[in-house]
């Protein structure tokens, strides 16, 4: 009962012109949004997706059948067994060996749909012999990819500007399912994905690869992919995880292995770059305009871009005895977080470089005019 | 019995009840009681409804409109705790007040003190959850699952939810117990147990469901408050603790939750159904055996609301194989159902419809039930808006059309008059087409990848959000229909006569309608 793995398996074009219609009716279908209307699972990229998607098509005809069976006769009888039609009652109220073979049968038909599931969960489950081992850790609200044996590293962000999801300017095609960085693999190779977190449970979710795996603190999981055909492939965070929860996309870009051998070598060159960079000192300007950026991606959710924080949830820093006061405080909360609180340690989580401009930004913008640059080698020396 | 006189009393408050305020206060009435826990919970449906609104609002377009993120996640988290904890159980509980007493022919429930202290913790704990919304940092915002270690983030409303939860639990254990007392020691001579009306049977189950899970979210919330404020590490991976054990003790709760708020609405239209079919239920003893090991079975199926936890294989094919189970005796119900009405000498009052698409629509979140059991199938739509449509069909369509059903059936009863049956036919279609309007597109983005629980969402999902929205607004409006159509009936209306329903056979309508202040004074007896 294999499909044959088409492209676009959604509906018909008739069922969707009528979908179309009746939200064209209501009259408020807003000209920018691309009428879409996906009806089933997304196309499978891996086989596992395959699998769960034939899986779910057989149950779901399993069930139509069920359905047509059980409902056509209380039809039936709601039309003809009526008092306005004269119907007189019977009086049966009992009949053992009806009931016995409508408990029967429905066990039959659930034995028919455990096989094939369980030798899926088996394969699924099946994490050994991987090609390439990934440490995938969620913080709120960004995904931090490990290439393991590779000395690889870095933070996916969401790169959906605020202004899009303010409505100030128009959604663009991937609206929240788009990153700064996506995870890169190659194709045709096991992927294994071991997967864990920094403060909540997160959940790391690739409709197209048919994985959803939660991503914990304090544990270890382990899943695995397989996705032959090069492309990009998007999902979100899957489990709720606080204000940001809905911008936590998850990109994979599956390219050709030699691409892939590539881009592991400029990302060892740019890591390269960077530690060479080390001592260097910066410009207050320079270290601003770097800041705003970090800030808008792991600082704005909760502190707001203006800087006013959500009175009663998060503080504001516009105008904050921390930010405009002693900096080695300043830059031990960005450090080490407020356990307890959603302020995470951004220490283990960004560069000294990000952390400087960060720091600088935060002391040099809306109401806090301190003045004073924080340097790399400023983070360095807090580290301790 | 005179009954003229009776009823002259029950009006004028003389006999029995104390007036004013203090009647309802320090009322040990099972009939005033059950008419405080369904006001309580019509007001806790609207409350939550409204949050409802200003979720479908938000979600109307791609973008955020209206609140902010964690706004948001606030109405989300207290639609759903208020949903089932002010709304679904106390107005069951409700139905159990009114009706077990007048179903078995007993004159009042077993402890009546315990019974007023059960009914009047319930407005304690709804102020405290209401007030949560005025405290600094806002109301609970980490999901109605209340899962760490994002419970640890909340601020002062956390630990008012987990007072507010503990006093829901504590009240419902305490009807629970008067419950089970009064079923089995004031049963009517004659009325053995296997003669007990089947509304009767499943609040039985259920209580000792409540019972027995009841205290376990107690522990767990304890647990979460104990994590927050004195120090433990229960759930704090960092010190050695396991947010995972945190989502297996609240489902063994969970889960039995679930056919706490099913159970009672099963029993309802098993009421009904014969009633309007003019046919005696279909397979009685065997529906009581299936509601038995629905209950039975509800304690070892938790961990399928945890398959993408990571557990182990074994862990995934047994809860994957008992959720399954848990199908047999539900088909059966339902095939039971379409049995009673085979033949029968049906008409369509508004109990009948509700009741009619309880089966059918309730069948529908059934199925997708047994599509989330298979845990392959599970891992790609859990915490999607599939498992939102999959829950709201069984509780919307089922516990809560059940309930509305229940309503419309037993309103002549208690008040004494006929509600506005053109009305009330109305009221169903609205409901009816507005909540498959509403939620059955949900299913579509669940499979197309839209995440449960978030604010904004991608473009694809636009269209299906937009009807859904629209569709939830509609609902919204006829519940107010459903309000004024139960006060109208309240305050006059055409006599009800003792039995309205002329295919109703339990024993309440053999008292008058309302029934006097204390019925079955001498208890009937049952052959
Ligand atoms: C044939 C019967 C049923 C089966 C096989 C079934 C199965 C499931 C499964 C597997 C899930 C987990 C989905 C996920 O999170 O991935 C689920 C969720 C849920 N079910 Fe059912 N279910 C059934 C009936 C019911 C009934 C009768 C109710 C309530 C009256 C109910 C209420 C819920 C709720 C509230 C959730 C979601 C809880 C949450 O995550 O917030 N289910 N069901
Ligand atoms: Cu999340
Ligand atoms: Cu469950």
């Amino acid at each position: 009962m294999r499909l044959p793995n088409r492209p676009d398996q959604r509906v018909g074009p008739s069922l969707r012109a009528i979908l179309a219609v009746s939200a064209l009716l209501a009259g408020l279908l807003p000209a920018q949004v691309h009428a879409e209307f996906g009806l089933n699972l997304h196309a499978p990229a891996t086989g596992l997706a395959q699998n769960i998607y034939d899986l779910h098509t057989l149950i779901l005809w399993i069930c139509c059948a069920i359905f047509v069976v059980v409902f056509v006769p209380m039809f039936f009888a709601l039309i003809r067994h009526r008092k306005s039609k004269g119907h007189p009652a019977a009086k049966f109220h009992d009949n053992l060996a009806v009931e016995v073979v409508w408990t029967i049968i429905p066990v039959l038909i659930l034995l028919g749909m455990a096989w094939p599931a369980t030798s899926l969960v088996l394969s699924m489950k099946d994490t050994g012999k991987e090609d390439l081992t990934i440490k995938v850790t969620g913080h709120q609200w960004k995904w931090e990819y490990e290439y393991l044996g590779d000395d690889i590293r870095f933070m996916s962000n969401s790169s959906t500007p605020k202004e899009q999801i303010d409505g100030a300017q128009p959604k663009g095609e991937n609206y929240l399912l788009e990153v700064d960085r996506p995870l890169v693999v190659p194709a045709g190779k096991k992927i294994r994905l071991v997967m864990t977190a920094s403060d909540v449970i997160h959940a790391w979710w690739i409709p197209a690869f048919g994985v959803k795996q939660d991503a914990v603190p304090g544990f270890i999981r382990d899943t695995w992919f397989r996705a032959d055909t090069p492309g990009t492939y998007r999902g979100q965070c899957a489990e709720l995880c606080g204000v940001g929860h809905g911008f936590m996309p998850v990109v994979v870009e599956v390219v050709p292995e030699a691409r892939f051998t590539a881009w592991k070598e400029e990302q060892k060159a740019l890591l390269a770059a960077a530690t060479a960079n080390a001592g260097k000192t910066y410009e207050l300007a320079e270290l601003k305009a770097l800041g705003e950026k970090v800030y808008t991606a792991n600082c704005a959710a909760c502190h707001q871009a203006n800087g006013a924080g959500i009175p009663g949830a998060f503080p504001a820093l516009s105008g904050s005895a921390i930010v405009s006061g002693d900096r080695a405080g300043h830059i031990d909360i960005v450090l080490a977080g407020k356990p307890g609180t959603t302020m995470a340690a951004f220490g283990k989580q960004l560069s000294d470089l990000d952390l400087a401009a960060v720091i600088t930004y935060e002391r040099n913008s809306w109401d806090n005019k301190v003045g004073d640059v924080v340097q790399p080698s400023d983070i360095a020396a807090r580290r301790k | 019995m005179n009954t003229a006189t009776d009823v002259a009393d029950h009006h004028e408050h003389e006999h029995g009840a104390p007036s004013g305020i203090m009647r309802w206060l320090t009322s040990t009435n099972h009939k005033d009681i059950g008419t405080l826990y369904l006001w309580f919970s019509l007001f806790m449906f609207f409350f939550a409804g409204a949050l409802a609104m200003l979720i479908r609002a938000e979600l109307f377009q791609p973008g955020l409109q209206l609140f902010q993120p964690g706004v948001f996640n606030q109405l989300t988290t207290m639609h759903g705790l208020i949903m089932i904890f002010g709304a679904i159980m106390p107005s069951l509980v409700g139905f159990a007040n009114w009706q077990i007493p007048l179903m078995i022919g007993a004159s009042d429930m077993a402890f009546p003190r315990l019974n007023n202290w059960s009914f009047w913790l319930l407005p304690a704990a709804g102020v405290l959850l209401i007030a949560t919304f005025f405290v600094p940092g806002g109301a609970l915002a980490g999901g109605w699952t209340m899962y760490p270690p994002l419970f640890m983030q909340g601020g002062i409303a956390y630990d008012m939810s987990i007072l507010a939860v503990h006093i829901l639990g504590i009240s419902s254990i305490m009807g629970a117990i008067n419950i089970i007392t009064t079923i089995l020691n004031m049963r009517a001579p004659g009325m053995t147990m296997m003669k007990m009306p089947l509304f009767v049977w499943t609040w039985l189950i259920t209580a000792f469901l409540l019972v027995a899970v009841m205290p376990v979210l107690a522990c767990a919330i304890t647990m979460l408050l104990t994590d927050r404020n004195f120090g433990t590490h229960f759930f704090d991976a960092a010190a050695g603790g396991d947010a995972v054990m945190f989502q297996h003790i609240f489902w063994f709760f969970g889960h039995p939750e679930v056919y706490i708020m099913i159970l009672p609405a099963f029993g309802i239209v098993s009421t009904i159904i014969p009633a309007f079919a003019r046919k005696p239920l279909f397979g009685y003893v065997s529906m009581v055996y299936a509601v038995a090991s629905i209950a039975f079975l509800s304690f070892i199926v938790w961990a399928h609301h945890m398959f993408t936890t990571g557990m182990p294989v074994g862990g995934q094919l047994f809860f994957m194989y008992t959720t399954m189970l848990i199908a047999i005796p539900t088909g059966v119900k339902v095939f039971n159902w379409v049995a009673t009405l085979w033949r029968g000498s049906i008409t369509f009052e508004t109990p009948m419809l509700f009741a009619i698409a309880f089966v059918f629509l309730f069948a529908i979140g059934g199925f997708s039930g047994m599509v989330l059991a298979l845990v392959p199938v599970d891992i790609q739509l859990q915490d999607t808006y599939y498992v939102v449509a999959h829950f709201h069909y069984v509780l919307f369509s089922g516990s809560a059309m059940a309930i509305m059903g229940g309503v419309y059936y037993w309103l002549p009863k208690w008040t004494g008059h006929m509600y506005d049956e053109r009305l009330g036919k109305v009221h169903f279609w609205l409901t009816a087409v507005a909540f498959n309007i509403t939620f059955f597109p949900m299913h579509f983005l669940g499979l197309a990848g839209m995440p449960r629980r978030i604010p904004d969402y991608a473009l694809q999902f636009a269209e299906f959000n937009m009807i859904s929205s629209l569709g939830g607004f509609l609902l919204g409006a006829s519940q107010l229909l459903f309000l004024y159509i139960v006060i109208k009936c309240a305050r006059g209306g055409l006599p009800a006569g003792n039995r309205p329903w002329d295919g109703a056979d339990t024993l309440e309508w053999t008292q008058t309608s309302p029934p006097p202040y204390h019925s079955f004074v001498t208890p009937p007896l049952v052959k």
